[in-house]
């Protein structure tokens, strides 16, 4: 599936819900689900701190494409972080780098992501920006 | 004033968000403000404003009798026994800068030691750390009890002939339990230690007569007490703020300039450099006016209780909840708990969904979020606009919000 493609679908998923507490109910399944995160990687380097909830990031390249594991403290940044894999994981670094991340707007969870939130989200984005504009060639 | 007739100052309570009433519980961090605050605001920008004190027109005498007028409601509303001690300010911050910075200035030197409690807002902290760095002074810590309490005890511990001063909040922002400031005063006092008290939160929930507790600094924020954001009080005693030396400097506060030297402006205009918030200091008339209405009026009074009751009660028997700032008799209705295997965060962002707004996070208090062994905490913080019915919603969404999460 491409980039533009995996968005979408997320898109017209969330599109199901037009309750609040649905689309919350929704991203904390997500948020259980998202695949274990290793311990031993939630150091201080991997650690984006923010006023209320942490998120650890790491990333790897392989054959070309950038790999993302991540995880927070809590569930439903946990479920927003999954998506963020599931769309931005095994893309090429310019892909990402060229991406304006704003799909996560498009499901109705832009203030999620405002800055004045203060949670480790709008960090961990520009961590995996800088990280694909790092890792270009 | 009927409960209602005080909601209906507050035009914002009749709102919704997210198409659910709102139920504003932030009150901690900032207050709604009353339509007769608003109307104060309007009539200084509207017909009032003028730069104050020195012109002699028409417009600035206006302006300058408003802002006086609001100096004499405070110094009133404090008990403070004359306006020179009364000096306005930005906020709380502001007014603990100014003390940290003059009286450090003028008494703190090598070696000396300040004493702050573990449960300070950064607001008292920080500025204090400061002024430590600046004149190799030392920082000590008063340590709460394991129920949030104040040892009285502890502190006299803690005073050595090197303290020079003791800043301690009246009502932490994050524990909401009165703090035995009249007991902690005598004991400094005692050993001639003056005492600053924060009273950002104390200002809100207790009636303050600055002569009975005997403090030497009292600082507050007009905005948590229903005037214009932008305001702010430090009462300090006379003695106090006579030898301390200016803060900021310019205009307004100085008797005479020349090159070889420069007099300074008697209290309070010492420490009022600059053009002062000339349009929002008469809120604090308005504001104070139904702050005492508020705590005077029974009915008003029966439903704090009732809240403060409600909420107490129904967070202290959930056994996934732990509510710091225990001891029922000196609690405030503002709560700060955890739950456990739930985020703040997450609860913060399920009750704003269902229009609650409460604060998550670590309420400016890493410290104590340290102490407490917490990332941070989920607080509801009541006013007497709000009503039992409110608490009671508050808690029925709580419940919803946590059987989501677990």
């Amino acid at each position: 599936m491409t980039l533009e493609e995996k968005k979408q679908e997320i898109i017209e998923e969330f599109a199901l819900y037009d309750e609040w507490l649905d689309k919350y109910q929704y991203l904390i399944e997500l948020g259980h689900n998202l695949d274990p995160f290793p311990e031993e990687e939630k150091t201080e380097e991997n650690t984006i701190k923010g006023c209320q909830s942490r998120v650890w990031l790491i990333s790897e390249k392989k054959d070309g494409k950038l790999l993302f594991r991540a995880d927070s403290d809590a569930i439903i940044t946990k479920g927003i972080i999954s998506l963020l894999v599931s769309v931005y994981s095994g893309r090429t670094p310019e892909e990402i780098a060229a991406d304006d991340f704003g799909f996560i707007g498009a499901i109705g969870l832009r203030e999620n992501l405002s800055p004045t939130r203060a949670n480790g989200l709008v960090s961990m984005i520009e961590r995996m920006k800088e990280i694909a504009g790092q890792s270009r060639q | 004033m009927k409960l209602t007739q005080i909601r209906a100052q507050f035009p914002v309570l009749d709102s919704q968000v997210y198409g659910k009433p709102l139920v504003y519980l932030d009150n901690a961090a900032t207050a709604q403000r009353p339509l007769s605050v608003e109307a104060s605001w309007k009539q200084s920008v509207e017909q009032g404003n003028a730069n104050i004190h020195r012109a002699v027109h028409y417009l600035a005498g206006v302006a300058t009798d408003a802002y006086e007028n609001a100096r004499e409601a405070v110094r009133a509303y404090l008990n403070a026994s004359a306006k020179e001690e009364i000096v306005f300010t930005a906020g709380a911050t502001a007014g603990i800068n100014l003390v940290a910075y003059a009286f450090g200035e003028a008494f703190v030197g090598e070696g000396d030691e300040i004493i702050v409690s573990v449960a300070e807002h950064h607001s008292n902290l920080v500025p204090w750390q400061l002024l430590c760095r600046r004149k190799k002074a030392v920082l000590k810590v008063l340590d709460i009890a394991p129920d949030g309490s104040l040892p009285v005890e502890s502190l006299e511990k803690l005073i050595s002939e090197r303290t020079k001063i003791i800043a301690i909040s009246h009502i932490s922002n994050v524990l909401g339990l009165v703090n035995p400031v009249r007991e902690m005063v005598e004991v400094c006092h005692k050993h001639n230690v003056p005492v600053l008290v924060d009273g950002a939160q104390g200002i809100v929930h207790c009636a303050v007569d600055v002569q009975a507790l005997d403090c030497d600094f009292y600082a507050f924020s007009g905005h948590k007490i229903y005037a214009a954001t932008g305001t702010g009080v430090l009462y300090g005693k006379k003695k106090w703020l006579e030898a301390m030396p200016p803060f900021l400097s310019g205009g307004e506060m100085i008797h005479t300039v020349r090159f070889s030297g420069t007099t300074f402006a008697p209290l309070p205009q010492k420490f009022e450099a600059g053009t002062q918030n000339i349009n929002a200091v008469p809120t604090l008339v308005p504001a104070l006016a139904f702050a005492r209405e508020c705590r005077e009026n029974p009915e008003v009074e029966a439903e704090q209780e009732a809240i403060l009751d409600y909420v107490y009660k129904q967070l202290t028997e959930d056994e996934r909840i732990t509510l710091y700032g225990v001891p029922r008799g000196t609690k405030v209705p503002l709560f700060s708990f955890a739950v456990k295997g739930v985020h703040h965060e997450d609860l913060a962002l399920i009750l704003d969904k269902m229009g609650i707004a409460v604060r998550s996070g670590q309420m400016c208090a890493e410290p104590l979020m340290d102490r407490l062994g917490v990332t941070g905490l989920l607080r509801a913080s009541f006013a007497p606009y709000n009503t039992l019915e409110e608490a009671q919603y508050f808690i029925q969404c709580l419940n919803k919000a946590i059987n989501m999460l677990v």
